[in-house]
């Protein structure tokens, strides 16, 4: 090779590095789905209208019953970002505002809902808030259980819209690794130093598809429900027969479930045996495959009515029956009408225990739809309005709602898997940090408490709230700062970005004049920061209303 | 929020002038601060100060050494100023310091599982799934806030995945977390200037009553408003100071050694100064399934030295009267060596130093078996008895009982008080 055209090649050898890093880091970066889907026609779903209708017409026999004026319909704004709260775990973006602002129709929420219910954020959300209620956020044991696995496996299910009943059953009687079939971390949560705690897992069972506690009587009959000590007994021997083993989550043919009774201490076995609806237990199958079976029966009303309050507390924050894994025994339907979770169960099991058409029917009926806010003055008529829906309570967003949330408004554009990998990556870690920091709720994340004095800390000078809330060229406040547009617009900006909706003319005075006053961009800036700080840290920002 | 002090021994910022000059006094010149001590008497409300050993310590290599048998490995046994009292060599220091201390030597739970027993110990009651219990933290400052306090009355210092909990007596009850004691206070600081902090306060003023409107009953109820309120309060309090170390003369604070842990000691002692009633100073690194001989040297060589030195300074301030200290983990560890050199999870007869807040003091409290054949030790003590005890010298009424969530009665503690140390 000549020596020029090797010097040549010297040359050209660092661009060409440089160009390959470049291009490398693009393609990494480029999402590998395609950019926006495009929204949802409505079907005519003539079944689902009917529900909704039904679902209507009790609350409004209710409300009219108890003699309560229901909330007037909160605006379209304020519903937006109810469903992205619920779904996403994130308020709306700007650009999704600017989206659904150029939609028309009076069917845009409905069809907004269906956008939000296909995107993969959809699944990632609510993947999170299954596995809290089946396995709960423990780690659990080193090796054995794989929660993340878990996690990405429901994801998965809930993406491809997996019937419900399927689902449960497939996490009752799974078998295999817990890596490779990773819905056995259902059983193999419940490993604790080495041994399988039978006890828990029927526990979890019962409380998270049949929404009852019958743990009490894990050790005596329970206080003042009808379940007794035997029934607990009876329900674990169904999980008697299972191993887990080198090779996974095993059947075992050969155990007998063993008991040791508290009194004389001695051991005997204990029989399969379900506590009430008998006849819905199979006769084949594993002892596993017929629990599954017995307890997604279509028979068995305390399933699909679990399902009910559950989803509709994922969607509200409080379930419909709080706690929302203890609700009272169905009611004899010949006899009684239908109450909500009736209703609403009905049409789960009709339809295919389908979760997104729940979810479709429970935020087009009423009480998803009323506004929080009311002219009444009494505390007493609230309360009643309130537990009665005819008033959309206001709920503290968990810690990944108000991370989530804050990692939006600190973008412009949307962040979801067609985001850049350096702004999921972000989101990623600071949520890990920000949850851990603010304090997870765990499992009871469907309970009511108010905030803490380290959360409000962390939300005024944390750290994350000082990178987020600091202009830059990359972020929101920045962005905003720097826009040809005028002061108004930037106000209006803001409040949309981080409160989804525009400021009233009193907020609209009072940061005019603050802008009007800066002489300078830096001044501006530290405006913008401001505002955003306040924004940021006002009770409307951190509830659901 | 912040009612003038209710109970007469709150301290003024003069006293604790005063308390602070004379505490560092006497450090140099011990038995010098009677006048404090006057001062102070013994009404002052005790507080709790638990050093927390998360992961199980073993007892046979702290609290219990049983040298020259077969269980007791290659440990050896170091007399300390506690008559007849023996404990592991790796902790010279703190032999020194145990007098009016006791060791109780059978502590017996069910659960050898971390969680299930880290949740145990620090409420007092086993874990069930349906019911979050309060930690011990919790249950003092529901039963008895110190109204004066400008700073949380329940505080958890250093890392540990299972924090106490306020459990179903409410998140505002959750341990206050200090991840790293004496280094950063960082949330506790306004990131900007007085000028623009009252700018962002009006700002925040102008968006909350927007929202207020049509909902002023629900918003108070939120207390989010109270909430920032008393942030902001703690944000300017002049009792934030006892996080801060730095003005602590650099001899003091060498001889707590430079561990987030041996701070977090030395912070625990200038919270009880401020009068902050429960205090939860953790030292993770306990779980000693291999190597379990090497881990615990390199363990007391953090404990030992933070651990006396409080012990020290508590007694030399005359706080060791009001001030309950109790250092304890989730379980003990098998008597058995197993092939790793380790010791495994031992929920039966494990070990924990308890004194100061008025408990009888120089006591020895049951007995393991030397072989490791008894699993049971003599004079078993519950988990719920030792908090039952503790309850009863802070003068809280620990049997009784508050509605839980699910509207179950529930004692503060089921336990009763153990006779030899009340």
């Amino acid at each position: 090779m000549p020596a020029s055209a090797r010097n040549w090649i010297l040359a050209c050898l660092p661009a060409g590095v440089v160009a390959l890093v470049i291009s490398l880091v693009a393609w990494a970066s480029s999402s590998p789905l395609k950019k926006t889907e495009p929204i949802p026609v409505l079907q005519n779903e003539d079944s689902l209208t009917r529900t909704v209708d039904q679902v209507d017409q009790f609350f409004t026999q209710e409300w009219q019953e108890r003699e309560l004026v229901p909330a007037a319909e909160a605006d379209e704004l304020t519903q937006m970002r109810r469903l992205s709260l619920a779904l996403h775990g994130t308020i709306p973006s700007l650009e999704e505002i600017r989206e659904f602002q150029t939609m028309s129709g009076d069917d845009r929420l409905e069809r907004w809902t269906l956008k939000l219910l296909d995107d993969r954020r959809f699944a990632d959300y609510f993947s999170e808030r299954f596995t809290r209620a089946f396995v709960g956020v423990a780690q659990g044991q080193f090796i054995v259980f794989r929660r993340d696995r878990f996690k990405a496996w429901l994801s998965e299910q809930i993406q491809a819209n997996t019937p419900y009943d399927e689902l449960v059953r497939k996490l009752i009687a799974g078998e295999g690794l817990w890596t490779g079939d990773p819905e056995t971390n259902f059983i193999t949560a419940a490993v604790a130093d080495g041994n399988l705690d039978r006890n828990k897992l029927t526990g979890s069972t019962v409380r998270a598809f049949l929404g009852q506690r019958i743990d009490c009587a894990q050790c005596h009959d329970h206080p003042f429900d009808h379940w007794k000590q035997t029934d607990f007994e009876g329900l674990t021997a169904f999980y008697g027969q299972v191993e887990v083993q080198v090779l996974g989550v095993r059947q075992n043919n050969k155990l007998k479930y063993e008991v040791e009774d508290r009194n004389t201490l001695e051991t005997r076995t204990v029989a399969p045996q379900v506590p009430f609806l008998n006849e819905c237990l199979p006769e084949e199958g594993t002892l596993r495959e017929r629990l599954a079976t017995w307890v997604t029966h279509p028979d068995n009303r305390r399933f699909e009515r679990a399902s009910a309050n559950r989803i509709w507390g994922l969607l509200f924050g409080v379930p419909y029956i709080d706690p929302v894994d203890d609700l009272p025994a169905p009611t004899d339907l010949t006899q009684e009408a239908p109450k909500l979770l009736d209703i609403l169960g009905q049409d789960f099991r009709e339809n295919g225990y389908d979760i997104k058409r729940l979810i479709q029917i429970i935020v087009a009926s009423k009480p998803f739809q009323r506004s929080s806010s009311t002219d009444m003055v009494d505390a007493e008529e609230i309360q009643r309005a309130t537990r009665a829906w005819a008033l959309f309570p206001l709920v503290r967003l968990r810690p990944e709602q108000i991370i989530g949330s804050m990692l939006q408004s600190s973008s412009l554009k949307t962040i979801d898997q067609n985001s850049n990998l350096f702004m999921r990556a972000r989101r990623f870690f600071s949520e890990i940090d920000f949850v851990r920091e603010y304090g997870d709720l765990g499992s009871d994340e469907l309970n009511d408490f108010p905030g803490t004095i380290p959360q409000a800390l962390l939300r005024m000078n944390g750290q994350f709230a000082r990178d987020n809330g600091s202009a830059s060229p990359f972020n929101s406040v920045g962005r905003i700062t720097s826009l040809d547009i005028s002061n108004e617009k930037r106000i209006e900006t803001c409040f949309l970005v981080c409160l989804s909706r525009p400021p009233t003319a009193e907020e609209l005075t009072h940061f005019l004049k603050q802008y009007e006053s800066a002489s300078n961009q830096k001044q501006r800036e530290k405006i913008t920061e401001d505002l955003f700080w306040a924004l940021y840290n006002s009770p409307e920002f951190s509830w659901n209303h | 929020m912040f009612d003038f002090p209710l109970f007469s021994q709150s301290l003024s910022r003069r006293d604790l002038c005063k308390v602070a000059l004379g505490g560092t006094l006497s450090f140099m010149l011990p038995g010098f601060d009677l006048q404090a001590a006057q001062k102070r008497g013994p009404e002052r409300r005790k507080s709790v100060i638990t050093l927390w050993m998360g992961g199980g310590p073993s007892q046979l290599e702290t609290w219990d050494p049983h040298p020259g048998t077969q269980i007791g490995g290659p440990g050896k046994a170091i007399s300390t100023v506690v008559p007849g009292l023996q404990i592991s060599d790796m902790y010279p220091l703190l032999a020194e310091q145990l007098g009016g201390m006791s060791v109780i030597r059978s502590m017996v739970s069910k659960e050898g599982d971390h969680e299930r027993g880290t949740k145990y110990l620090k409420t007092g009651y086993r874990p069930e799934p349906t019911t979050v219990y309060p930690a011990l933290g919790a249950i003092i400052t529901h039963e008895a806030p110190n109204k004066g306090l400008e700073i949380p009355q329940h505080i958890s210092m250093g890392n540990t995945q299972f924090p106490a909990r306020g459990g179903y007596l409410g998140a505002h009850l959750d341990a206050f977390r200090v991840p790293d004691p004496g280094k950063n206070i960082g949330n506790m600081r306004s990131g900007v200037g007085d000028p623009r902090q009252e700018r962002r306060l009006e700002n925040l003023d102008v968006v909350s009553q927007a929202f207020r409107r049509g909902r002023t009953i629900q918003t108070k109820k939120t207390l989010h408003q109270s909430t920032i309120d008393r942030a902001l309060t703690m944000m300017s309090s002049e009792q934030l100071q006892a996080f801060e170390i730095e003005k602590e003369p650099a001899a003091v604070r060498a001889a707590y050694g430079d561990s987030p842990f041996g701070r977090g000691c030395l912070v625990a002692r200038r919270l009880v100064e401020q009068g902050v009633h429960a205090i939860e100073v953790n030292l993770n690194g306990w779980d000693s399934h291999a190597n379990n001989y090497t881990g615990h040297q390199t363990q007391s060589k953090i404990l030992d030295p933070a651990f006396a030195t409080l012990l020290k300074e508590l007694k030399e301030r005359d706080l060791l009267d009001s001030t309950i200290v109790l250092c304890i983990g989730e379980f003990g560890r098998t008597p058995k060596i197993n092939p790793l050199d380790g010791r495994d999870h031992w929920p039966s007869g494990f070990s924990c130093i308890v004194g100061g807040g008025g408990l009888k003091g120089d006591l020895i409290i049951g007995e393991t078996d030397p072989t490791g054949k008894e699993k049971d030790p003599t004079e078993p003590v519950r988990i719920q008895d030792l908090y039952a005890t503790i309850l009863q010298k802070l003068q809280i009424d620990f049997t009784k009982e508050l509605i839980s969530p699910i509207g179950r009665p529930l004692a503060l503690s089921d336990g009763s008080p153990i006779a030899k140390l009340v």
